[in-house]
């Protein structure tokens, strides 16, 4: 199972032609994901990497049945190519890019809301490292290697704090069914609780952990809904102690700018609605390993 | 990115907001000149430094005569100003804007700002002006009214009424107020703000809507389309080092500890320095190398971080994804004997090829300290700093 990602998932990746996008395809086909082809528009009738580059995402859907969609292209595009894959539609798309505008962001989210929800594409990020369902299929720049398989998913904010609890787990032995990363920016595809409803649903996950940070309600709202109406346990580390108010902590989002955004405060609201929280960023992997043992 | 005062004045006048007259001085005698061209016999003399509650902090000085105006230009040119929105090491003032005095009837609390919770523009406004924003907020929550924007089609004639009548004001005003909202709501969509506070907006005793204070704060991922938003940035507000390292390219951000990081990626990069507070250290700043640290890149990295003085011990720490160990582990060797460091280093390598990365490290014969965990690098990163504090203090 796992979530968004499989073995068997269709990848076209946007951006496909150009430095990055060239780099990452190819690392994501040793990983083994099956990448169908590309877009870049103006190339379409090419061969890249041995596959189909298309004109638009249409193209790619009705040619080569793509389902999922990875964007590499520059930010001044990057919200226009998101709304292309959903209009095409793509089911899945990360958008690995950074720096998208936050209008531009308003835009393909309600964009996204005009399709009903069971043709709506899900897209995770902007400004993150993808997703992986580990053994399976890499839509990402994670380092595949670090992660094993296994039962615990893992959804965050950040992309190299990620791979830090990956080789945290990796360490004790403990895999991992997907990690999905949601990205830094202050308004995103997904949120964590969106994330979280996937793994709920999904019978090979046992166990999640939530990398968080300062600023935003979203980690909050995820921890009310897994209170509510989650069965699985959830973990919880929430970067950014030391953030002071008002300043920018490096991601676009990461900046406490309202009551309930510090890193303390999220925490005790946290605990309070029964998420187990690592104390530190170096006991995310046992504290997963202490909720693991007691299923 | 933020703005002065003076500057979003001058954006919000030409989106039809009335202003107060005013101009912008340099010196006591500029403020002075300013005052005469004005006219009247009440001016404020107003501090332009990135922050608002400037009035607390003695920013701003109404003066009654061509003197006051010069004696509350010199008290203010030069000076940094504290205020709970800057830091304690405050920002210093080298702009200073001389404004007609308002004859005010009534103060009103108005802006638009980017809710993340339902990720649209929202307008907030109160009929109690003025004061803290925040503290009624906690206090008197009521007395706050909050109207969301639909992206689609945008800031409704209606929504702008229903804003107008929640202010209290009267209907024979309606109109310029509506005018003054959809001119607020217009400029923050057409040049990417993603934050616009009038805080006061005034009613006159001429019975006039103006913008006393006005703040407007930029979306730096959309400053690529905004090129004449870019020329108003205000170096002088900014951390020089802050400055410095987005001039390179790199991400860098300014905190008031002692021990200086090199990280790849923000939240690996908070992380970091939450492991640092809770080893019983502080971080003076953290520079965001991100994915690709070649070993110019690096070098680069090792002179910002170390240009802090204040830096008494250096960590890096690198989870290698796209990036190999090695290759960082070469990059740091470099740069620490080209830059005949002082101060010790921390290093701490994670993913892709460490052990290779390792034995770079261990084979230079450098004094280099290393650790395996995230934990041991911060612990070893405050305990080295406290030997040196300890040796200075003798």
């Amino acid at each position: 199972m796992a979530i968004f990602i499989n073995e068997t998932t269709r990848i076209i990746v946007q951006g496909f032609t150009g430095k990055i996008g060239t780099f990452h395809a190819q690392d994501m086909i040793n990983y083994g994901s099956k990448v169908v082809g590309g877009v870049t528009p103006g190339k379409g009738g090419q061969t890249h990497l041995g596959l189909p580059v298309f004109n638009t995402v249409k193209e790619a859907v009705a040619q080569v049945g793509a389902e999922a969609s990875i964007i590499f292209v520059p930010p001044a595009s990057a919200a226009d190519s998101i709304m292309e894959a959903a209009d095409a539609g793509i089911k899945y798309c990360v958008s690995i890019t950074d720096g998208i505008p936050t209008q531009d962001m308003m835009t393909v989210k309600n964009f996204l809301r005009r399709f009903p929800v069971e043709e709506r594409m899900i897209l995770t990020g902007p400004n993150c490292a993808g997703t992986i369902s580990p053994g399976r299929a890499m839509l990402g720049i994670m380092p595949g290697h670090i992660y094993i398989q296994g039962s615990v998913g893992i959804v965050g904010r950040s992309g190299t704090l990620g791979y830090e609890a990956a080789d945290q787990m990796r360490a004790l032995g403990i895999g991992i069914s997907s990690s999905v990363g949601i990205g830094g920016d202050p308004i995103n595809g997904s949120s964590h609780r969106d994330i979280f409803e996937k793994f709920e649903a999904d019978p090979e996950t046992k166990v999640i952990l939530m990398i968080g940070e300062i600023g935003g309600p979203q980690e909050v709202e995820a921890g009310i809904y897994a209170s509510k109406y989650m069965s699985k346990p959830v973990v919880a580390y929430i970067a950014g102690l030391t953030a002071p108010e008002g300043r920018r902590m490096g991601h676009a989002g990461a900046i406490i700018s309202a009551q309930g955004e510090s890193a303390a405060e999220k925490v005790a609201m946290l605990r309070d609605l029964g998420v187990h929280i690592a104390p530190t960023p170096s006991a995310m992997g046992e504290t997963v390993a202490a909720v693991l043992a007691k299923l | 990115m933020d703005i002065h005062e003076y500057q979003a004045k001058e954006i919000l006048s030409g989106y039809g907001v009335k202003i107060a007259e005013g101009g912008l001085a340099y010196s006591p005698s500029d403020a002075v000149q300013r005052a005469r061209e004005i006219g009247g016999n009440v001016w404020a003399v107003k501090a332009q430094i990135h922050s608002g509650a400037r009035g607390k902090a003695g920013g701003i000085k109404i003066c009654k005569t061509h003197d006051e105006v010069e004696a509350a230009a010199e008290a203010l040119l030069g000076r940094r100003l504290v205020t709970h929105q800057t830091g304690p090491a405050g920002k210093v003032c080298n702009r200073l804007y001389v404004e007609a005095g308002t004859e005010i009837a009534k103060e009103l609390y108005f802006c638009f700002l980017v809710d993340r919770t339902t990720e649209r523009i929202v307008m907030v406004g109160s009929a109690e002006g003025g004061m803290d924003i925040e503290e009624l907020a906690l206090h008197k929550p009521e007395a706050i009214t909050k109207i969301y924007i639909e992206p689609a089609v945008g800031l409704q004639a209606f929504q702008a009424r229903e804003m107008a009548f929640a202010l209290g004001l009267d209907a024979a005003i309606i109109s310029h107020a509506i005018k003054t909202i959809k001119g607020c709501y217009r400029a923050l969509r057409d040049l990417d703000a993603n934050m616009l506070e009038i805080n006061p907006l005034v009613l006159t005793k001429a019975g006039e809507i103006v913008a006393l204070d006005a703040k407007m704060g930029f979306d730096d991922n959309a400053l690529f389309r905004q090129s004449k938003i870019s020329e108003l940035r205000d170096k002088t507000q900014e951390d020089p080092r802050e400055m410095a390292a987005a001039d390179r390219g790199l991400s860098y951000v300014g905190l008031d500890g002692d021990i200086g990081c090199m990280i790849n990626g923000a939240g690996l990069a908070m992380a970091t320095m939450d492991m640092i507070k809770l080893a019983g250290g502080e971080p003076a700043n953290f520079l965001d190398v991100g994915g690709g640290a070649s070993a110019e890149r690096t070098e680069k990295a090792f002179r910002l971080v170390l240009a802090d003085k204040g830096v008494k011990a250096m960590l890096v720490n690198i989870f290698a994804g796209i990036n190999r160990c090695d290759w960082i582990a070469e990059g740091v060797v470099q740069a620490v004997r080209k830059l005949d460091m002082q101060v010790p280093l921390i290093v701490r390598l994670s993913g892709t090829n460490v052990e290779e990365g390792r034995k770079i490290i261990a084979d230079s014969g450098l004094p280099i300290i290393t650790a395996d965990t995230l934990a041991e690098a911060a612990e070893k990163a405050v305990q080295a700093r406290n030997e040196v504090v300890a040796r200075e203090q003798g």
